[in-house]
């Protein structure tokens, strides 16, 4: 049988170049045609501590980081104790003898391989133990050195032939180890059935970047915290080069309210946190919907309340996102379902709240955000950006016709779809209050029953068209089946593996993921639940929220299916589970 | 709300806004709103230029009572939402109002973040030692002691000096102002709008309403104007004269126009030539293959 899946685990101490390890790895397996996804696991610690870098490779393409690993390389003695449990009984354990001494008990194939010894006493080039390590690993599943000679000399020439040189003896080396000592490893050889040439490697938070920058958005503000400082990170360095900014702000609060304040001022603008921080944007979060302020926060969760377990896995801000803030405050909440839909979410995230003039909360996560992924490039000529509705001074076009009202301007005309023209500073005529204040059309704060009944109406009219425009859900089985997942988020990765191995098996499943849930659109939704005997809806927290969702919304009985430990649905244990529940259900 | 645009020098009247105060008779704030009129018709620009941003309390409605676009944000948090509309427009002068509740107690850590990024407005906050819109208890500036009516036990903690904090924190334009001196008022406001980065003008506003003790006639006595030959280069000198508790000094303190701004620092970060966002894109998924 031909192997069309890999998983490589790269597991040692922090700092000991795990990650370079796994980047080199993965972009020459990028380029050779494979698809490729990869997992990382920081240390919780600040210094040192356990890390591993997990890459599975696929001929076709895969949507989960991989139940367990084929191939380990253990880099010291924890980082065996800790991989081993998750290893294949096929597996292969690679070590490094002079540092990890195997249970006598292992019963994976085991290789010794002198890392250290090579580079240092081999090479007389210690640092180069992680391309040792890169050429064994590519040699394992049979890549064309090709990939990584080239790889190495972009990334080395600019230090120098004799250095690429070194570099390119090094991943030699490795080689030449691994077809001298490793028995059978053609098992583990794997070809790119369909190649993925011309892919990108992006991370979550590279895409959401991305996705920003193709969108029109001009500044960013945020404050540093897991797993969402990547995305600043990167916009810091991106933005300026269309002209825009991306800053460090001294809390979660001013980031918002750095937001709001561009996003006044004609930006489309946006900030990047995780739960712990959106906590403490609520409170501008509802002066954004108060003062019709288009705006896009992403929520990259983490695990557990308060500080939690920073570096972990958890769908647990959908109650935040959906409900959070005082009084009745619309917002639209956004899920994108892989790395790929990043990209496409984070668009439709500022088109949304573009055109409804409103905060659009993009809710990523660990295992999206952190985690590195091959895709297809998005055609950006397929890329429709939206921009907010101006009011026009000179009367040309409808905006000035709703905007104007006895020749004056009223930056909150009431019209049919909520929507009013806006006003950038600078616009003759256009000066009007901002207010988190009611207020009335043009903007002045009033406390009457009359103006709160019919602007609260007309708040929560523009979420009514956002639900009918809503991104078109993730959609994946067959619609014919009697049993649906109903599900959200990055938790789509494993039911798509688990309905696809299930259906070699003979059972049926279909899966929706509604890409908008705050306003749950109805049209997509509605048709599913009545169309299923049987609607299961596995999600990564402990009470349900999407399902409490559903249910209140749409009551009948649902399957729920709940972890909360800190790591995403295995494939196998949820697809265990389903059959369990199928068959008490069906 | 229409701009009057007419060959001559705008007037004080062109800045008006057409919502009436809704601050008590007697309020220190009327002061504060003329000098704001005069000196903006003393710069004369166009009421679409300028933006007006608040935090919430008495003294944070006056955006509702000016021609220009204003803000009228949350409490505390008028620094960032200024700062981020500078990010975006940094032409356009920026006035921000607010109480000493807003700057004091709870934005006391933005105005401190503002202030260390030069950001490039003014900042005028009037102080009357109170809480006049939740109806009179002490705020940060009050005297440990003062007992109004919601806080009859007295102010528990000392008072902060608004002054030195601004100074140790560095910030680029340091002044005092009174509400009964609306001429002086205006002139430093004008020269707050001038100056290249932070200025910050801690003006008596009194409250008529809720305290009792410092009151136009308290802070007349207790009050006097910086000396003729004062120097505001000397930043020592400032300190001196900010810790002075009798006099309370007038005027402006310290100014150093020579720092980099907030808004420098976003020009400065960008390169002479920028690109169309997707052509940026392309570049980025080329580097990613």
């Amino acid at each position: 049988m031909t192997r069309n899946d890999l998983v490589i685990r790269v597991a040692g101490e922090a700092g000991e170049g795990i990650v370079s390890t796994g980047q080199l790895l993965t972009q020459a397996a990028l380029r050779g045609g494979f698809h490729v996804l990869t997992y990382s696991q920081p240390p919780s610690e600040i210094k040192g501590g356990h890390a591993f870098f997990q890459i599975r490779l696929n001929a076709y393409r895969a949507y989960s980081k991989g139940d367990s690993v084929d191939i380990l390389l253990a880099f010291n003695q924890e980082a065996y104790d800790r991989n081993a449990a998750e290893t294949k009984d096929d597996g292969l354990l690679v070590y490094d003898p002079s540092e990890v001494t195997p249970s006598a008990d292992s019963h994976f194939v085991q290789v010794e391989f002198p890392l250290n010894d090579i580079a240092k006493n081999q090479l007389k080039f210690p640092i180069a133990k992680n391309v040792v390590a890169v050429g064994a690993l590519a040699e394992l599943f049979d890549l064309p050195t090709k990939h990584l000679d080239s790889l190495i000399e972009e990334k080395w020439l600019r230090k120098g032939e004799a250095v690429v040189q070194k570099n390119l003896d090094a991943l030699r080396a490795g080689i030449d180890y691994v077809i001298e000592h490793v028995p059978q490893r053609d098992r583990f050889a794997l070809y790119p059935e369909k190649s993925h040439a011309g892919e990108i490697m992006v991370s979550g938070s590279e895409a959401i970047g991305l996705g920003a920058v193709a969108a029109g958005c001009s500044f960013m503000a945020g404050y540093p915290i897991t797993p969402a400082s990547d995305i600043k990170e990167f916009l810091e360095i991106h933005l300026p080069k269309t002209g825009g900014h991306a800053l460090q702000a001294e809390d979660e609060l001013a980031a918002i309210g750095m937001v709001l304040g561009a996003s006044y001022a004609g930006a489309k603008a946006m900030t990047a946190t995780s739960g712990p921080g959106f906590s403490l944007m609520i409170e501008m979060l509802g002066l954004a919907a108060m003062a019709e302020l288009p705006c896009v926060i992403v929520d990259a969760q983490r695990a557990g309340p308060s500080t939690g377990m920073p570096t972990r896995h958890e769908q647990g801000d959908l109650y935040q996102a959906a409900f959070a803030g005082h009084g009745e405050c619309p917002r639209i909440v956004l899920a994108p379902t892989s790395v790929r839909d990043c990209f496409y979410q984070t668009v439709n995230a500022f088109n949304l709240a573009e055109k409804y003039q409103t905060p659009v909360i993009l809710l990523g996560d660990t295992l999206l955000n952190v985690r590195s992924e091959s895709i297809p490039r998005p055609n950006l000529n397929e890329v429709k950006v939206v921009d907010r509705l101006l009011f026009s001074e000179n009367g040309n076009g409808a905006a000035s016709e709703v905007g104007t009202m006895n020749g004056e301007y009223n930056r909150y005309v009431l019209t049919d779809d909520g929507v009013s023209p806006m006003s950038i500073p600078g616009q003759e005529g256009g000066q009007y209050i901002a207010t988190g204040l009611e207020h009335n059309e043009e903007g002045l704060h009033r406390y009457d029953e009359a103006t709160h009944t019919i602007m609260t109406q007309k708040r929560f009219r523009k979420l009514e068209r956002a639900s009918l425009e809503a991104p078109e859900g993730d959609r994946f089985g067959d619609p014919e089946a009697e049993i649906g997942i109903l599900t959200w988020g990055s938790t789509v990765g494993s039911v798509i593996e688990v309905i696809r191995q299930a259906e070699e098996d003979g059972l049926k499943l279909d899966m929706l993921a509604p890409r908008m849930l705050m306003p749950l659109p109805d049209h997509e939704i509605r048709p599913f639940i009545e169309s299923k005997r049987v609607v299961i809806i596995p999600e990564v927290n402990y009470v349900g929220q999407f399902a409490n969702m559903i249910t209140s919304q749409y009551p009948r009985e649902y399957v729920r299916i709940n972890i909360f430990g800190g790591m995403p649905f295995r494939v196998d244990w949820l697809l265990e589970k389903i059959r369990e529940e199928v068959a008490q259900h069906v | 709300m229409s701009s009057v645009v007419t060959a001559e020098k705008r007037k004080v009247a062109d800045y008006k806004g057409d919502e009436r105060p809704t601050w008590c008779p007697g309020c220190g704030d009327f002061g504060v709103l003329n000098a704001v009129f005069k000196a903006l018709s003393d710069h004369d620009f166009d009421p679409k230029n300028v933006i007006v941003v608040s935090g919430i309390g008495c003294s944070s409605r006056l955006p509702f009572f000016t021609n220009a676009y204003g803000f009228h944000t949350v409490h505390g948090r008028a620094m960032p939402v200024a700062a981020g509309i500078r990010a975006v427009q940094p032409d356009m002068p920026v006035l921000a109002m607010g109480g000493d509740g807003d700057a004091f107690a709870i934005g006391v850590g933005h105005l401190v973040h503002a202030i260390r990024r030069n950001l490039n407005i003014c900042y005028v906050v009037m102080d009357n030692a109170v809480y006049g819109l939740t109806k009179g208890q002490t705020s940060p500036t009050a005297e440990r002691g003062l007992a109004t009516k919601a806080t009859p036990q007295g102010a528990s903690d000392p008072a902060v000096n608004p002054l030195l904090l601004a100074l140790a924190t560095g910030c680029t334009f340091v002044a005092r102002g009174f509400s009964s001196k609306p001429k002086e008022l205006a002139d430093l406001i004008a020269r707050g709008i001038a100056h290249p980065g932070f200025a910050f003008i801690d003006t008596y506003s009194p409250c008529p309403t809720f305290n009792t003790v410092n009151t136009f006639k308290y802070y007349r006595d207790a009050t006097e104007d910086l000396p003729d030959d004062f120097d505001p280069s000397d930043f020592s000198n400032a300190l001196h004269y900010a810790a002075s508790e009798d006099p309370l000094y007038l005027g402006l303190y310290y100014q150093n126009a020579e720092q980099p701004t907030f808004e420098d620092h976003i020009k400065n970060n960008k390169p002479e030539a920028t690109s169309d966002a997707m052509t940026v894109v392309e570049d980025l998924f080329d580097q990613m293959s």
